[in-house]
């Protein structure tokens, strides 16, 4: 009896996984195919991966929103991360404001944040689209806050004593934060612009209200594909989505191992310094 | 001035001020005037005297609801299931079920287009449980991994008291695991909930021709139509403030970035 129950738990899982990656998977099966709907039979071909890197559209598309999303990333890393350092050491009020304003964006449903950013810049102010202005504002604005909040935990974190301590034998504030503090955030800082990445690269909302007209991002492409009836470049499109599932994977693995190692690193610490 | 670790705060608190303050303020500006910049409640009062603006809120609150609902439906078994095994990599088999998350969501859904359009024939038939599913689809890794961490971190002797003092497993179960997993149900709830009352890009490419509170705003931005978007922007803010208050923990904001990663 507890044994079937175990067994049904087990099946229960696969099937949730078999239907979060079916679509995927099957989408993935046909981009090697000629097929223009997916249910025909064709042969294997490679001509979606060709059309996928040899149409200019379609690869300024890709390259934008790369570029896009590291450079906000990169952007909203450093005001996130000095934000969070501010903020923390401003106790009070001047700090509280400071993690409340940050909020904000986090809570937000996403087509609110893109629209109110639009009516400020564009509307309000006349800050013509073209200028990428407003798009690289809405990004950062949308990942800033993501960084601010998995720095933070850190700094609380960090024995206080380490930065006194540096300026006690002679550093100045700037070199103390810069060789002593900055350093320990380092976990934080990383996995803040991960994130920051990540957000951007999924954002539809924000960059449909800021983007300039002549400017697409994977979301905002797809989307406008999807409505019109081009099937080259609809069945394109199933290449990149196996593309992009493969550098996930790829990725996924990677960190698991990587933390995987870490973990068994400090165990070994640990037992050796049992050991002593 | 002498350098402070506090004034490293400042580019920081200006950007926020300047790029998340000062929208709303223009936002509530639009929001109640017209064109020539008199003062009117107009679009207040447009909205909630519209009979179809009024069902685009009922639908949106539908949607919203039962997405959410067969979320943590799915969500809590495949948390609960793996949080409580005995494998040794927990936190390696939920990132498989995180992953998809990854992959832009306009892809997944453009997939599950697809594999919709094969079952159903025309996806126009079922809009309403297109939506659902579409939804359910693209957030239900936002569901799984608050949950899972939630109940990762219960500390067991909690359960095991319940057992000793009498508590067969299905009390045990309703009265001690269930109500101590409410923070991280709570967080799950709020980083579904609101996404799929104003994501109508799902809706969209389901060919689900429905409006829900964000194709409000989509449709308006698309008319130039700048005071009744700003309104419809403002309604889903006091929408969300209230939601945020009731499912109330600062942590919310943390899991939705921890979530993430």
């Amino acid at each position: 009896m507890r044994k079937r129950r175990a067994f049904g738990k087990w099946i229960f899982l696969v099937l949730m996984l078999v239907v979060l990656y079916l679509p995927i998977l099957i989408l993935a099966v046909y981009s090697f195919t000629d097929a223009t709907q997916i249910g025909q039979i064709r042969g294997f071909s490679l001509q979606n991966y060709v059309t996928l890197f040899t149409t200019e559209s379609l690869r300024n598309m890709i390259g934008g929103t790369l570029l896009l999303a590291f450079g906000s990333a990169a952007i909203a890393t450093v005001l996130g991360t000095t934000g969070a350092i501010g903020a923390f050491y401003s106790k009070g009020r001047v700090g509280r404001a400071i993690s409340t304003m940050n909020q904000v964006p986090v809570v937000n449903a996403d087509v609110v944040t893109g629209f109110s950013i639009c009516i400020l810049l564009v509307v309000a102010f006349h800050i013509s689209k073209d200028t990428y202005i407003p798009l690289v504002i809405g990004h950062v604005t949308l990942c800033a806050p993501f960084v601010f909040l998995s720095v933070m935990p850190k700094i609380r974190q960090m024995d206080p004593s380490l930065y006194e301590a540096a300026l006690d034998l002679g550093a100045t504030p700037a070199k103390a934060l810069r060789q002593v503090v900055i350093p320990q955030l380092v976990p934080g800082i990383v996995s803040g612009f991960g994130l920051a990445v990540t957000l951007s690269l999924d954002d539809y909302f924000i960059a449909t209200y800021t983007k300039p007209a002549t400017f697409d991002t994977i979301s905002t492409y797809v989307v406008n594909a999807t409505k019109g009836a081009q099937t080259t470049i609809k069945t394109a499109l199933w290449a990149l989505s196996t593309v992009i599932f493969a550098v996930v994977i790829l990725v996924v693995a990677g960190m698991n191992y990587h933390t995987a190692r870490a973990d068994r690193a400090r165990e070994k610490a640990e037992k050796e310094g049992r050991a002593e | 001035m002498k350098f402070t670790r506090k004034s490293l705060g400042i580019p920081y608190a200006v950007y926020l001020v300047l790029f998340v303050v000062l929208p709303l303020v223009v936002l509530f500006y639009y929001a109640f005037t017209d064109g020539t910049g008199r003062l009117t409640a107009a679009h207040f009062i447009g909205f909630f005297t519209d009979p179809n603006a009024l069902g685009t809120l009922f639908y949106s609150f539908a949607v919203a609801m039962v997405t959410t609902a067969v979320c943590l439906l799915l969500a809590y078994p495949v948390a609960y299931i793996l949080a409580m095994s005995p494998l040794k990599y927990k936190s390696s088999v939920v990132m498989v079920f995180v992953m998809p998350m990854w992959i832009n969501f306009s892809l997944r859904i453009t997939a599950l287009k697809e594999v919709l359009t094969l079952l159903e024939g025309n996806l126009a038939r079922f809009p309403f449980l297109n939506a659902v599913v579409g939804m359910t689809y693209d957030f239900l890794p936002f569901m799984i991994l608050p949950i899972f961490t939630t109940i990762s971190k219960l500390d067991g002797a909690l359960r095991e008291a319940a057992m000793d003092l009498g508590a067969d497993e299905k009390q045990t179960f309703f009265r001690v695991t269930l109500p101590l997993s409410m923070p991280g149900i709570m967080s799950g709830v709020s980083m579904v909930f609101l996404p799929a009352m104003t994501n109508y890009v799902v809706l969209d490419m389901l060919y689900n021709s429905t409006y829900i509170m964000g194709s409000l705003i989509g449709s308006y931005f698309a008319a130039y139509d700048w005071h009744s978007g700003s309104m419809i922007a403002l309604i889903l803010l006091g929408i969300i403030c209230v939601f945020t208050l009731l499912t109330d923990d600062e942590e919310a904001g943390a899991q939705r970035g921890g979530a993430l990663l």
